[in-house]
C-alpha cells in the first residue's frame, strides 16, 4: 500500500505560556520550540505499522518553508521512506482550502492508495483532511482511532462522543484523519535523524505542481485571521496566595467545607 | 443576506443540545434571520415536530440511507437540496468535524470551525471569533461569504435560544443519489473500567503536568488520602498511562462530582465538556494563563509535582 501522510510543523504549546506580540498580529514565537504536530505523529506511526504488515511505502509531505524540512526528516527517521516539501512564496497566507488544494496537486502527481492527516493541528480547525478528500472525490473518515486492512477497503473506527467507536467500512483510495491514542508513536533519537540527514527531499513549488499562483495563497483565501487578542477574562478562579503551607491550609479548609475530604 | 440553515443532531427522538445553540448562533449572525432547521434520519416525524417548536422552518429529510448520520451520506443529501450561497451551521463535534470541511468544498463556500462567537455581518464579510492554542489566545477571523459558508460552532458556548414555532416541510422526495463509498457498520460502546468515575463524588484529575508515568503514584496517594478517585485528561490516556475509562471529556466520560481537582490540566473545552453538575473546581497549574483558571472556583499557581506531595502529607495528618 502506498501511503501519503500530510504533516505540519507547529510550535509546542502544550505546557507553554503564549504571549501576543505588540502588533497583535501574531504570537511571540522566538522562545517556542517547534516540532511536528502531535496528531500527525500518530498518523505517521500508523502508516509505518501498516506498511510493515502489508508492504508498500510511506511518504510524508508538508506545505511550509525551508524550516519545515526538519519535521519531514524527523518523520523519515521514524520510518517514512521519502519526504516531499511543498514550498513557494505564492503559498503564503493560504487558508485551509488553499493548503488542501496544494496537497491535492501533490496527490495527483503520485499514486497513493491512502492519504492520512492528523485530526487537527495548532489552530484547531480540523479541516484539511476533509477538504482534501472532497477535492479528490475520495471517501473520508475523521478522528480515526482504529484501522484494519481489508481487500480494496479498510475497516476504520472513528472516535465519537463518550469514548464510543463508530465502525465504518471505507473504500480505497480514501483520506483518513487520525486521532491521538491510535498507537504509541516510536521514539526518534538524534542518531535516527542523523541517518536520514543526507537523504534528498524533493521541493515542489506552484509551477511544479501545475498550480495557478492566484488559486492559492492569501489572495485566494476566503477565511482570514485578522488578529490575535487576549479574551476579556471573567472573574475566574480565586487564586490562593501565600506560602505553600498557607495555601495548603486554606485549600484543605475549602475542601472540607465542600465535601472534598472524607 | 443569505439563508441560514442549522443541522439538527438527534438521538432516540430527542433534539441534541446543539440544536437551540445553533439557533442562538444564527441570531447572533443576523438577528432577523429566519433559520431553517435540517433534520435527517429515518422515521423522524416526532423530532421534526419538536424542532418546529423553535424553528420557523424545518426541512424533513427522511430516507433509509440516513438512518445513521453517516457524514458522507448526509453531505450528498444536503448538496442536492441546499441553495447556493447558503450559510450552514453545524456543531463542532465528531459529526460536524466529519461533515463540515468536505461540505464547504462541495458548496464552494467558506469554512470556519470551532467558532465561539460572532460579531455580525458587514457586506460579504462574516466576522467570527475563534480560539487557538487550547484557548490561550483569541482571534478575529473574517469569512468572505459571497458564495456562502459552512460554520462549525463550538458546543456549549451559546445559550439555547427560544425560537418561534414554524412548520415542517418534507424534502424527502427531492433527494438525489445517496450512494457513497463509506458504509456505517456499528457503534461499539466503550469498555467499562476498574472504577466508574461517573459515580465519584471527588475526583483527583491528572493532566499533562504530571509529566511522567512514574509520577502517577502521587496522584493515587492524594486520592487515597482524600477518599477520591483518580481521573485524567486525554493526553494521559493517549500515552497509555491510564485506562480510557478514567478519561474525562467529550471523547471520554461525563462526570458529576461534588469536587473536581484539576491537577496540571490546561482545561480545553473538550475536557471541560465532560465536567457537569457544577462541581467545586480546584485548579493547580504552573501556567497562570491556563484556561482552567477561568472555569475553576479556586486556583493555585504551582507545579503539581511539588504541590501534590505536600498536599497529600497535610491531608494525611488530618
Amino acid at each position: 500500500m502506498e501511503i501519503l501522510v500530510c504533516v505540519k510543523r507547529v510550535p509546542d504549546t502544550a505546557e507553554n505560556e503564549i504571549e501576543i506580540n505588540s502588533e497583535g498580529n501574531d504570537i511571540e514565537r522566538d522562545d517556542l520550540v517547534y516540532s511536528v504536530n502531535e496528531w500527525d505523529n500518530y498518523a505517521v506511526e500508523e502508516a509505518i505499522q501498516m506498511v510493515d504488515k502489508h508492504g508498500g511505502s510511506v511518504t510524508v509531505v508538508t506545505v511550509g518553508d525551508e524550516e519545515s524540512e526538519e519535521v519531514l526528516r524527523r518523520e523519515m527517521a521514524m520510518g517514512a521512506e521519502s519526504g516531499l516539501l511543498l514550498t513557494d512564496d505564492a503559498f503564503e497566507g493560504s487558508d485551509g482550502k488553499g493548503i488542501a488544494a496544494i496537497l491535492k496537486a501533490a496527490v495527483d502527481k503520485g499514486n497513493y492508495d491512502l492519504i492520512m492527516t492528523g485530526a487537527q493541528a495548532d489552530e484547531g480547525y480540523a479541516q484539511v483532511g476533509g477538504m482534501l478528500a472532497a477535492m479528490l472525490d475520495y471517501p473520508y473518515a475523521s478522528l480515526v482511532n482504529m484501522i484494519e486492512v481489508g481487500d480494496g477497503k479498510l475497516k476504520v473506527g472513528r472516535e465519537i462522543e463518550g469514548g464510543n467507536m463508530e465502525v465504518n467500512e471505507i473504500e480505497l483510495p480514501c483520506v483518513l484523519s487520525i486521532q491521538t491514542g491510535i498507537n504509541e508513536p516510536r521514539y526518534v533519537g538524534i542518531r535516527g535523524i542523523r541517518k536520514v540527514a543526507s537523504v534528498d527531499i524533493p521541493t515542489l513549488g506552484a509551477s511544479d505542481l501545475g498550480l495557478d499562483a492566484g488559486s492559492v495563497g492569501e489572495g485566494a483565501a476566503r477565511v482570514k485571521r485578522i488578529d490575535y487578542f487576549v479574551p476579556e477574562m471573567g472573574e475566574g478562579a480565586e487564586m490562593l496566595e501565600g506560602s505553600t503551607e498557607e495555601i495548603i491550609d486554606k485549600l484543605i479548609e475549602l475542601l472540607k467545607s465542600k465535601g472534598g475530604i472524607k | 443576506m443569505a439563508q441560514i440553515f442549522a443541522y439538527i443532531l438527534h438521538s432516540n427522538g430527542v433534539l441534541d443540545d446543539s440544536a437551540l445553540e445553533l439557533l442562538a448562533a444564527a441570531k447572533k449572525i443576523d438577528d432577523s434571520a429566519e433559520v431553517t432547521a435540517i433534520v435527517t434520519g429515518k422515521g423522524i416525524d416526532d423530532v421534526c415536530s419538536k424542532a418546529a417548536e423553535s424553528f420557523k422552518s424545518v426541512w424533513k429529510i427522511d430516507n433509509e440511507a440516513l438512518s445513521y448520520p453517516n457524514a458522507e451520506v448526509v453531505r450528498k443529501a444536503l448538496l442536492s437540496l441546499l441553495p447556493a450561497d447558503s450559510i450552514v451551521l453545524l456543531p463542532h463535534d465528531t459529526f460536524g468535524m466529519d461533515l463540515g470541511p468536505g461540505l464547504s468544498v462541495k458548496l464552494d463556500s467558506a469554512f470556519a470551525a470551532d467558532v465561539v462567537d460572532f460579531e455580525g455581518v458587514e457586506g460579504n464579510t462574516l466576522k467570527t471569533i475563534r480560539q487557538e492554542f487550547t484557548g490561550q489566545v483569541n482571534t478575529h477571523v473574517h469569512c468572505d461569504i459571497s458564495a456562502g459558508a459552512v460554520i462549525n460552532v463550538r458546543p456549549g458556548v451559546f445559550q439555547a435560544a427560544e425560537g418561534q414555532a414554524g412548520e415542517v416541510v418534507d424534502k424527502s422526495g427531492e433527494l438525489g443519489d445517496l450512494s457513497v463509498k463509506r458504509k456505517f457498520i456499528e457503534v461499539q460502546e466503550a469498555e467499562a473500567g476498574e472504577v466508574d468515575i461517573t459515580k465519584s463524588d471527588v475526583l483527583v484529575s491528572i493532566g499533562r503536568g504530571i509529566e511522567d508515568e512514574d509520577n502517577l503514584e502521587m496522584a493515587f496517594e492524594l486520592a487515597e488520602a482524600m477518599g477520591a478517585d483518580v481521573s485524567c485528561s486525554r493526553p494521559i490516556v493517549d500515552a497509555k498511562w491510564l485506562e480510557k475509562a478514567r478519561q474525562v471529556g467529550t471523547s471520554g466520560k461525563t462526570v458529576k462530582p461534588k469536587v473536581y481537582m484539576a491537577m496540571g490540566i490546561s482545561g480545553s473545552f473538550q475536557h471541560m465538556g465532560g465536567v457537569k453538575g457544577n462541581p467545586f473546581i480546584v485548579a493547580v497549574n504552573k501556567n497562570p494563563k491556563a484556561p482552567i483558571f477561568q472555569v475553576a472556583d479556586v486556583g493555585v499557581e504551582a507545579d503539581i509535582l511539588e504541590f501534590i506531595p505536600e498536599l497529600t502529607e497535610k491531608v494525611k495528618e488530618l
